[in-house]
């Protein structure tokens, strides 16, 4: 071992800087720069103020999610996929109860599947809100529009706080339907928030998209081409910024989401400026959904009533659901030996594929570029690291 | 014109910042430790122990059975049953927890605990002024320190707890009804319905519907 290779928790790593390759500086970005998304680290190397190579080094969050998951019952691993991306648990919830719905075959009712759909769409409208103004407090607005965007966030928050009981950790989600009905008077409080929301909106387009400064700072800064979205296997807002029409609420229509009508926002060129704005088209989209879902849905009962919460043993199978969560497709597998708990437990986490292009992406711009591509892929540690 | 969206940009930050001196939309903080916002109802923190009447060791609804301490994902529930059964709240014999311990530092508020209880013994407080100084001793919880009243559940979940109060009075009932008829029946026969046992608890199993919100 040379005395310059250095210990992370993906084991040793060599120095990126070879022989004969001294002009070059390698600086460690992160874990703890306070324009990483969480415990994140990038090795870059870099030739004056260009990137020249990245490598990421992530692993300081790990706390074994899926082995966890391996011994506890089916039930007992919902609270922890909470956990897993925890800007949106309620859709982690929703990938994880279908999969398991899937292995079993249980049917969701009509409500239930309202009530989801709600859930889901609102923790949409939470992340990408979130994620704006992430973005440009790491591009230096450093933060006003973190703030406003927050303001917006902590009225839906308080929705699934009234709703759940947590307003991050809400466990909301059932296999066969949802944990608890909305309390009186909720679901008027839900179509306020909605009904306020295109006004922020409107307000934050306002604020930033014209901006001189962000066009310059985003604008073809670290395009992601169509073929390389594809080919990486990315999913998400990121895959439709770069022009990939593929969004799994059209393409499986699980749930019902059949019902509701909706258009899928794409980007041409798939740089920074596009994966920015894409957000708010899509919040846009999800306004619509969730208007349409709160006039529509019916009463009944919110969980199937064969499901019994304890001594549940599937059948010995294998299943995979996905869903398009904020980040991308979230996707569950398990295999059921028919024991309590499930014999394989395998998380497809959207922020770490969609991660798997940043040197790409990195490769060619400035240093403080780096800063804005990563905060545009939109990634969530506890999702990455497991 | 250059600088013209910076210029947009500004009016609208310019709205915000004045716009918090006369509208409550625009400026949502409160002074946290002077004025604090209203308690939303569902809201939980940690499990407590709910008991019935004044005495806490003898209204204990618990009645050492494990369910939680076995369905709770990150096991920080630590129950011993007790060995004797003592008169519960309506005089019943029951087994009761010897000891009942919940490490609040492991606890991650999921609430399994309350959804898997039959017995309505275990809910989620609202309390989160939790912090001490004593790393160990100060988090780990004792049945003393989680015993609480019907009447504190009351108030922190007015709606859920109403439910359960009527959904108890009525097994209650029932119990009693029952129990009147197979007297009445067998009047040799010692009628009264014992302790439901572990593994199915007879009546009130359906633990869905035990935390679902009435409609």
């Amino acid at each position: 071992m040379s005395a310059s290779t250095y210990s992370t928790p993906q084991g040793l790593l060599e120095p990126a800087i070879g022989p004969g390759e001294e002009q070059l500086l390698e600086i460690s970005m992160g874990p703890q720069h306070p324009s990483t998304h969480g415990v994140f680290r990038m090795n870059v190397v870099l030739d004056g103020e260009r990137v020249v190579r990245l490598k990421p080094v992530f692993g300081y969050l790990h706390r074994n999610h899926e082995k966890i998951a391996e011994s506890e019952t089916y039930l007992g691993s919902m609270p922890y996929t909470d956990r897993l991306d925890y800007m949106c648990s309620i859709t982690n919830n929703w990938a994880y109860a279908l999969a398991v719905e899937k292995l079993a075959g249980i049917q969701v009712p009509e409500r239930a599947e309202y009530l989801r759909i709600i859930t889901g769409e609102l923790t949409r409208l939470q992340n990408h809100a979130c994620l704006l103004g992430f973005l440009l407090q790491d591009m230096g607005s450093s933060g006003t529009p973190l703030m406003y965007a927050f303001r917006e966030r902590e009225k839906i928050l308080d929705l699934f706080e009234a709703l759940t009981g947590a307003r991050m950790m809400c466990n909301y989600m059932r296999f066969g339907g949802c944990r608890v009905d909305m309390p009186a008077g909720w679901l008027d409080q839900a179509k306020q928030v909605v009904a306020d929301f295109p006004k922020f909106l409107d307000e934050y387009e306002q604020l930033l998209v014209s901006n001189e400064i962000l066009m310059e700072r985003t604008q073809g800064v670290g395009i992601l081409s169509r073929e390389l979205a594809i080919n990486a296997g990315k999913s998400g807002p990121m895959a439709r910024a770069s022009g990939v029409n593929y969004d799994i609420r059209k393409v499986d229509k699980y749930g019902i989401y059949d019902r509701f009508a909706f258009r899928v926002p794409l980007g041409d060129h798939g740089d920074v400026y596009d994966r920015y704005m894409i957000r708010f088209l899509e919040m846009r989209e999800s306004v619509k959904i969730l208007n349409e879902a709160m006039r529509d849905i019916p009463d009944g009962p919110i969980v199937d009533p064969k499901m019994r919460i304890r001594g549940f043993r599937p059948k010995p199978g294998e299943a995979y659901a996905r869903i398009e969560s904020p980040k991308g497709e979230l996707g569950f597998y398990l295999i059921s030996d028919g024991s309590p708990n499930p014999y394989r437990y395998r998380v497809r986490p959207p922020s770490l594929i969609n991660l798997t292009v940043l040197e790409d992406l990195c490769i060619g711009q400035n240093v403080a570029d780096v800063v804005a591509i990563l905060g545009s892929v939109d990634i969530v540690l506890g999702e990455v690291d497991r | 014109m250059l600088g013209n969206g910076i210029l947009k940009g500004l009016t609208e930050t310019a709205r915000n910042f004045f716009g918090s001196y006369v509208g409550k939309e625009r400026l949502t903080t409160v002074q946290y430790p002077e004025e604090r916002l209203p308690q939303i109802e569902a809201a939980r923190s940690f499990p407590f122990l709910v008991y019935d009447g004044a005495d806490w060791q003898q209204g204990m609804r618990c009645v050492g059975c494990q369910i939680c301490e076995k369905e709770c994902p990150p096991k920080c529930i630590f129950i011993e049953k007790s060995k004797d059964k003592k008169p519960d709240a309506v005089g019943k014999q029951q087994f009761y927890p010897a000891v009942f311990n919940i490490d609040i530092s492991v606890c991650m508020s999921c609430q399994i605990c309350v959804e898997v209880c039959p017995f309505e013994a275990i809910k989620m407080d609202v309390d989160y002024n939790l912090s001490s100084d004593d790393r160990f001793g100060g988090l780990l919880f004792d049945k003393h320190r989680l015993a609480k009243s019907n009447e504190y559940y009351n108030t922190i979940h007015p709606t859920e707890a109403g439910a359960v109060d009527a959904r108890l009075a009525e097994d209650r009932a029932k119990a009693e009804a029952k129990a009147k008829a197979a007297a009445d029946a067998k009047a040799a026969a010692p009628g009264a319905p014992g302790t439901p046992s572990l593994g199915a608890p007879a009546s009130t199993a359906p633990a869905q519907s035990t935390d679902g919100e009435p409609k």
